[in-house]
Formats: C-alpha cells, sequence, structure tokens
C-alpha cells in the first residue's frame, strides 16, 4: 500500500513533481560544479601563477658578489660556478611533478662591435634525460612572457638571440648575422622580455661555454616550480623539527622546501626563492582561493535555499491531498513516512542527475577557461546526495509537519 | 464620514492584492522568499564582478613596478626629468627614482652601492624582506650577500667611489632572492653628496587597468623621447592572464548561480499561481474578465518581484561587503547601478512564470474548477 501511493503519487503528479526534481537537479549540478571550481581553483591557479616564470633561483655557494647594474655584468671573471651535469637530478626531488621548467645561465662579457655586451648561455627547450624519463625544459617553459620576432634557437646550434634594445642600436635584423670574438652567429630572432635581456645577446649555453672556455658550468639556475603559500610552518628550519614535523615539512611542495630538495641534489649550491614572484603569488593565490571558496558558500546556499522554497511551495499545494488521507484514518507516521520517502526519492534522483551535469559543467569549464579539466572525483557524489537529501527535506519539513496537524475537515474545504 | 471607496475600479484592484498578501501568505512568503534568494546571489556576484577586478589589481600591485624608465646608456636623469615624471606619474602609480653606482669596500672588492628613496622602496616593493629600515642619514640598507662580505657583524664601514670615502651604518638587511642581495642601498641624499650622480631609473608602479596604464606608458614615452620607457612584460602579462582567467571563472559561477535561483523562482510561482485555481475560477463566476484577472496576476507578481529585488539587493549588498571584507580586508562598496538589472531580471522572471499559467487559466470553466475537478 505504502509503496503503491508513493507510486501513483509520481505518476499522476508528473508536472508538480518534475518541477521538484528540475529544480533539485540545478542545485546539485550548480554545487558539485562549484565544490568542484572550489578544490581545482588553487591548483589551476598555481599553474597560471607560473606566467611570472621562475620562482627559485640556484646559485653556487660563494662569497663573491654580482656587480651588475641594469644589463651590463661588471662582475669579474672567476669565482664558483655549478655543473651543469647536476641539471637533470632536478627531475629526481621529491616534488619533480611540480618544476614546471628551469632555465641555466651563464653570463659573459664579449667585445661586440665598440662596446662591451652581455651575452647570456641558457637552454632554450633542451631535451634532457633523468634515468629513463625524458623532459624538454629552458627558457621557453621558464620565462614565458618572452617574446621573440623570428624564432627560438635550436640549443646544439650557433643561433643566438639579440635583446630589442641591443638589435635597435647596432641594426641588427632577424636572420643576419653577428660577429662575437671574431666568429660569426646567426641571429635567429629578435627578444622582447621588458628586462636587462633586452640589452643583451641569448645564446645557446654551449655557446657560451666555449666562449669563456668553460665547459660544463652555470653560473645560476632559475627553476618554475609550482609551490603552497609558505605559512608559518613554511619558515621554520628544517634541521630544528622533530623527525616527524620535518616529513611534514618535506613532503609539503612550499617554496622553501623545493629550495631545500634543490640544494639536495645539486652539488655546492645555495637555492632560495625570488621574492617578487614567490611570495606574492602567494598572495594573489590564497585571495582567489578564498574568493571562490566564498562564493561557492553563497552557491551552496542560494542553491538550497532556492530548491527549499520550491519544495515547500510544493507541498503546500497537497494540502488537500493530505486532508483526505488524513480524513480516511492515515496516522501522522504514515502521512510523514510518504512525503518523506518521496523527498528522499527526488532527493536521489535530482542529486544523481545534477551530479553527472554538474561534473560535466565544470569539464567544460575548465577547458574553455583554464585549457585543462576541472576534475570532479566520486567522492564527491555522497556528498552531493547528502546535501540534496538534506535541503529538500529541510524544505518539505516544515509544510509536512504542518500538513500532518491539519484539520481535515478545514484541508478538504480549502480553507487551510 | 465613510466615502464608498471599496466599489470604485482602482482602490479595489489594490485591496484584492493586499488582502490576497495577507490571506495567502504562507505561499506568498515562500515565492517572496525565492525571489529574495535570487535577487541577493545576482546583486552579489555582479558586484563582486564589478568589484574583484579593482580588488585584486591592488593585490597585482604587490609585485613591484610595471613600467620601468631608464636614462640613455652611461648617463642619467637631469632633474627636470625626474620631475616630469614624477608630475606625470603623480595620481596613477608610484614613482620610485634609482641611482647606481660601482663602490669598493676596504678590501677593494666592487660592490653596487644604489641610492633611493626608502618610503617610497617600502610601498613600492613589499616582498623585501628587511628586519629594519634605515631612518637616518648615514644608514645604510645591505643586501643579505652583500652583508656577508662587507660587514658580517653589523658594524660601520667604509666604502670609497672615485676616491671619496663614506662611512655607513648597516640600519639592516635585505633578503629578495635577487640583484638586491648584492647590493648596498643607501638614502638619495646620502648617495648624491657622496657620487654627486643623479638617479637614473624610476620604477613606477602604475595602478589601474591595462588601458590606463599603457596611457601612462605612452604619456612618458612622448615626455621623455631619449629615455628608455618599457613595460616590465612579467607583471603585465602575468598580471592579464590570471585576472582574466579568474573573471571569466567568476562569471561562469555568477551565471550558474542566478540562473538556478531564476529557475526555482519560476518553479515556485508556477506552483503557487496553479495552487490557486480556485480563486480565479470565484474571480470569474462572479464576473472577472480574463484582462482583469490576468491584470491581477500580474500585478501580484510584479509587486512580489519589486519587493523581493528591493530586499534581495539589500542582502545580496551585505554578502559582497562580508566577502570583501573577509577576503580581501577592504570592503565591496555598495553599487546602486545593480538595482535596475536586477530589478528588471526579477520583474522578467516573475512575470514569465506567471504567463505559463495565464494562459492555462484563461481556459478555465469556473464550474468546473470550483467543483473540485
Amino acid at each position: 500500500m505504502f509503496v503503491r501511493l508513493v507510486y501513483e503519487s509520481f505518476r499522476r503528479q508528473t508536472r508538480r513533481k518534475l518541477l521538484i526534481a528540475i529544480a533539485v537537479t540545478l542545485g546539485a549540478a550548480v554545487s558539485t560544479a562549484m565544490i568542484a571550481i572550489a578544490i581545482d581553483i588553487g591548483d589551476k591557479i598555481s599553474h597560471e601563477l607560473r606566467s611570472y616564470g621562475a620562482n627559485l633561483v640556484v646559485a653556487p655557494t660563494d662569497e663573491s658578489l654580482d656587480v651588475q647594474i641594469g644589463s651590463v655584468d661588471l662582475k669579474p671573471a672567476g669565482g664558483a660556478l655549478l655543473n651543469e651535469g647536476d641539471l637533470p637530478k632536478i627531475k629526481g626531488i621529491f616534488w619533480r611533478n611540480n618544476i614546471i621548467g628551469f632555465a641555466p645561465e651563464l653570463p659573459v662579457n664579449v667585445k661586440f662591435g665598440n662596446a662591451d655586451v652581455t651575452l647570456v648561455g641558457t637552454y632554450f627547450s633542451r631535451k634532457l634525460k633523468f634515468g629513463t624519463q625524458e623532459f624538454t625544459t629552458g627558457a621557453r617553459s621558464t620565462f614565458p612572457w618572452w617574446k621573440i620576432d623570428g624564432v627560438w634557437p635550436a640549443d646544439d646550434s650557433n643561433q643566438v638571440l639579440v635583446g630589442e634594445k641591443l638589435a635597435a642600436e647596432r641594426g641588427i635584423e632577424s636572420g643576419g648575422e653577428i660577429q662575437i670574438n671574431g666568429k660569426a652567429y646567426r641571429v635567429s630572432g629578435i627578444v622582447s622580455t621588458g628586462g636587462a635581456e633586452d640589452q643583451q645577446i641569448i645564446a645557446p649555453l654551449s655557446v657560451a661555454q666555449a666562449i669563456s672556455q668553460r665547459p660544463g658550468a652555470v653560473r645560476k639556475l632559475f627553476v618554475s616550480a609550482v609551490t603552497k603559500p609558505e605559512d608559518a610552518f613554511a619558515r621554520r628550519n628544517p634541521d630544528s623539527l622533530t623527525p616527524a614535523d620535518r616529513d611534514r615539512w618535506y613532503c609539503s611542495p612550499y617554496p622553501q622546501s623545493i629550495a631545500y630538495q634543490l640544494q639536495e641534489v645539486i652539488p655546492h649550491s645555495h637555492a632560495e626563492q625570488i621574492r617578487q614572484v614567490a611570495q606574492n603569488e602567494g598572495n594573489v593565490l590564497a585571495r582567489i582561493e578564498g574568493l571562490m571558496l566564498l562564493i561557492t558558500l553563497a552557491a551552496l546556499f542560494t542553491s538550497g535555499l532556492a530548491v527549499s522554497a520550491a519544495m515547500a511551495n510544493a507541498m503546500f499545494e497537497r494540502r488537500q491531498e493530505i486532508g483526505l488521507m488524513k480524513a480516511l484514518g492515515a496516522g501522522q507516521l504514515a502521512l510523514s513516512g510518504i512525503f518523506i520517502t518521496e523527498s528522499v526519492l527526488l532527493a536521489c534522483a535530482g542529486g544523481l542527475v545534477g551530479f553527472a551535469g554538474g561534473a560535466f559543467l565544470a569539464r567544460k569549464l575548465g577547458y574553455a577557461i583554464f585549457g585543462s579539466a576541472i576534475s570532479v572525483g566520486p567522492v564527491l557524489l555522497p556528498l552531493i546526495l547528502a546535501i540534496a537529501i538534506l535541503v529538500t527535506f529541510a524544505g518539505s519539513a516544515a509544510a509536512i509537519r504542518r500538513a500532518v496537524k491539519y484539520d481535515p475537515v478545514h484541508a478538504l474545504r480549502g480553507e487551510a | 464620514m465613510n466615502t464608498r471607496r471599496h466599489s470604485t475600479g482602482v482602490p479595489m484592484f489594490l485591496r484584492m492584492l493586499a488582502r490576497a498578501a495577507v490571506l495567502r501568505k504562507g505561499t506568498a512568503l515562500s515565492a517572496l522568499l525565492a525571489i529574495i534568494v535570487a535577487a541577493a546571489a545576482a546583486t552579489a556576484m555582479l558586484n563582486l564582478f564589478v568589484d574583484v577586478q579593482t580588488k585584486l589589481r591592488k593585490e597585482f600591485r604587490r609585485f613591484g613596478a610595471n613600467i620601468v624608465v631608464g636614462a640613455k646608456t652611461g648617463e642619467s636623469f637631469a632633474p627636470d626629468n625626474l620631475r616630469q615624471i614624477e608630475s606625470a606619474v603623480s595620481g596613477h602609480g608610484l614613482a620610485v627614482p634609482f641611482a647606481y653606482a660601482v663602490a669598493h669596500t676596504e678590501k677593494d672588492q666592487p660592490v653596487v652601492v644604489a641610492g633611493t628613496d626608502f618610503a617610497l622602496v617600502r610601498k613600492l616593493n613589499p616582498w623585501w624582506a628587511v628586519p629594519s629600515w634605515p631612518d637616518n642619514a648615514g644608514q645604510a640598507l645591505v643586501g643579505i650577500r652583500a652583508a656577508r662580505v662587507i660587514t658580517s657583524d653589523g658594524a660601520p664601514f667604509p666604502l670609497t667611489y672615485q676616491g671619496r670615502t663614506i662611512r655607513l651604518s648597516p640600519a639592516g638587511t635585505v633578503q629578495t632572492g635577487a640583484g638586491e642581495d648584492n647590493r648596498v642601498y643607501i638614502s638619495t641624499q646620502d648617495f648624491q653628496s657622496w657620487t654627486g650622480l643623479q638617479p637614473s631609473v624610476v620604477e613606477i608602479a602604475a595602478y589601474g587597468s591595462a588601458a590606463e596604464v599603457n596611457s601612462l606608458l605612452a604619456t612618458l614615452q612622448a615626455g621623455l623621447p631619449g629615455a628608455d620607457v618599457r613595460p616590465v612584460r612579467q607583471v603585465t602579462e602575468g598580471e592579464a592572464n590570471i585576472l582574466g582567467k579568474t573573471r571569466s571563472t567568476l562569471l561562469w559561477s555568477a551565471i550558474f548561480i542566478v540562473c538556478t535561483a531564476a529557475l526555482c523562482v519560476l518553479a515556485t510561482l508556477t506552483g503557487w499561481l496553479y495552487d490557486r485555481r480556485r480563486d480565479f475560477a470565484i474571480m470569474k463566476a462572479i464576473g472577472g474578465s480574463d484582462r482583469v484577472i490576468a491584470l491581477f496576476v500580474s500585478g501580484e507578481a510584479a509587486v512580489l518581484a519589486c519587493s523581493g529585488a528591493l530586499l534581495g539587493f539589500v542582502v545580496g549588498t551585505g554578502i559582497a561587503a562580508w566577502i570583501g571584507r573577509v577576503n580581501f580586508h577592504a570592503p565591496v562598496a555598495p553599487r546602486l547601478l545593480i538595482l535596475p538589472p536586477v530589478l528588471a531580471g526579477c520583474l522578467v522572471v516573475t512575470l514569465i512564470a506567471t504567463l505559463l499559467p495565464l494562459r492555462l487559466l484563461r481556459q478555465i470553466q469556473p464550474a468546473m474548477i470550483l467543483r473540485g475537478e
């Protein structure tokens, strides 16, 4: 009898049930999509923040100072250097998957025409191998704002990039040739960065090493890594932590812990964060994450209330039906049982469809905005179903409570 | 005394509206609640969408300069040029002059010394890790790497530039992870009286949208033909990228939320009207024309929409302000400009919601409805 009542209620009141189901579905879809976005937005923005380029720098541990004003490096030759052979080991650190790219730097002062110009050797998009793992890295991924008029040079060629300012001063064009120390180099492109590089020559690392006669040498290494905003715990000294805390510190992608791990794999090096990028990106990330979290809360609240209102309204419409049931002798328990079952069924159906729709929405949105999917974990499904049941129940509870208290006579006469 | 105002058309209509709201307050309330929720969501999202750009730009300005003006290679700015830059930038941003020279330590090691205005640098580059800033003449801010070479114990140290020696006492260290770590910073006054050099670089944090930054850039380029005025692409491009993506995310979230709320309003109102078919049947039975009933229903809906929109606007503005306070530590200012679109949206949604059942109501046979069929 109970099952039949519920079944018939769905069969005969399709319009009403459909409206509620649509409301629940929409609410669940939006909640799913918003929760997924709120969970994933930090990750997505972290990757987008890599458009600010390197946030860590690795330099040799020596006491000498860089003497650089603008684009001109006045540092006397010599000083400690890093070994190029150690670079692939970066892909062996604990947080290797967070390393978006790295680019070595070896500046050399060269006579160019009648003036000293700094030539910087680096990787452009160099294929490297660590163990069996192959990867490509260099300036293209580490400094995404570099704009090239022409083409990027190959890493094993004698081609170079000339800074925009320098090229304009000397009348160099993309595709031309320049003489450095009596050797000819082809200019594959003109680079514009808005930084010191505009007045420098950028060459493959091997060219800079050959010119400075320091094979295998690297002065500095710029690393672009996806990090977690630092907090008080991140600033602790790992050597003063208890073993358990130290593990937790080591296994969190703080700028500090990634720098620490870089230092471990590159001998005689000192790694630290580039504060302009590292500090501020944490800030921006925290703001955007916070914003999306609060908006998600608002969205959950909104759709909850809207669904509740629709639900309450639908229950109120049915007071005559309730009156009839009561007049025929239905107890309060049986009545609430029927309506609660109906709500739960609606919530589950709407929640399931809404979850699928929301997951689809989040995916599409991820591709449209960030170029990668925002994934919705199946863990979210029970949560969404629970929310849907809670919300429909909250919406119908007041109406059910009032309904079971109706005097059937008034309800049937339409006076309630 | 008692005028017979009930019999005339318009007051009767108003009385019907008022009585309907009072007598049917249960259902009317849930319809109103749905409208308030939808209007509040729309207001809050619109408010945030308009405001978040300004709020986030403030965060992005913490990345420091987005425009750098350099004097011709090997030269420095004349005081006239500096004043010119100052006046072009004032009100649109923050301009901080830097003068550079290579001095030598006691052990004849070269070190870059920069002269600047500490009060401005502090504002321009909040990421500099400085335990204590210099506030007196003769004090220096020493880069963390430079400190190891020059003054490991924090004792005063001499620096020589072209035969002239200055004694500086380190007030604190600066750590940035970049070139600053290798330099010694002193105040512009100390720098000029010591080296006689003028600033050669002005770093500018220009506020506002990309268009505003570009217009400042153009002004500076036009005003200083000899100088090298360029945007810091690392900062400007990163900012544009992230701002754009955040705004699209926000926009889509807003669309989702508002659509859900609007559809729920639709469902609630349709149900509400359908529920009242008996009332309309009675109206018809005692001689109400279709037109009057339609007017009555849409009037009711309009009153609901307007009051819901107004209440929702207040609630939504409150929510936006709360989000602003919690997340950006600055309230999101209420914007009256948002009220008309919210009001219009509510009216449109409620009128659509009434149109659907109205078509059904037209075909009502009073007798059948009243009999309960």
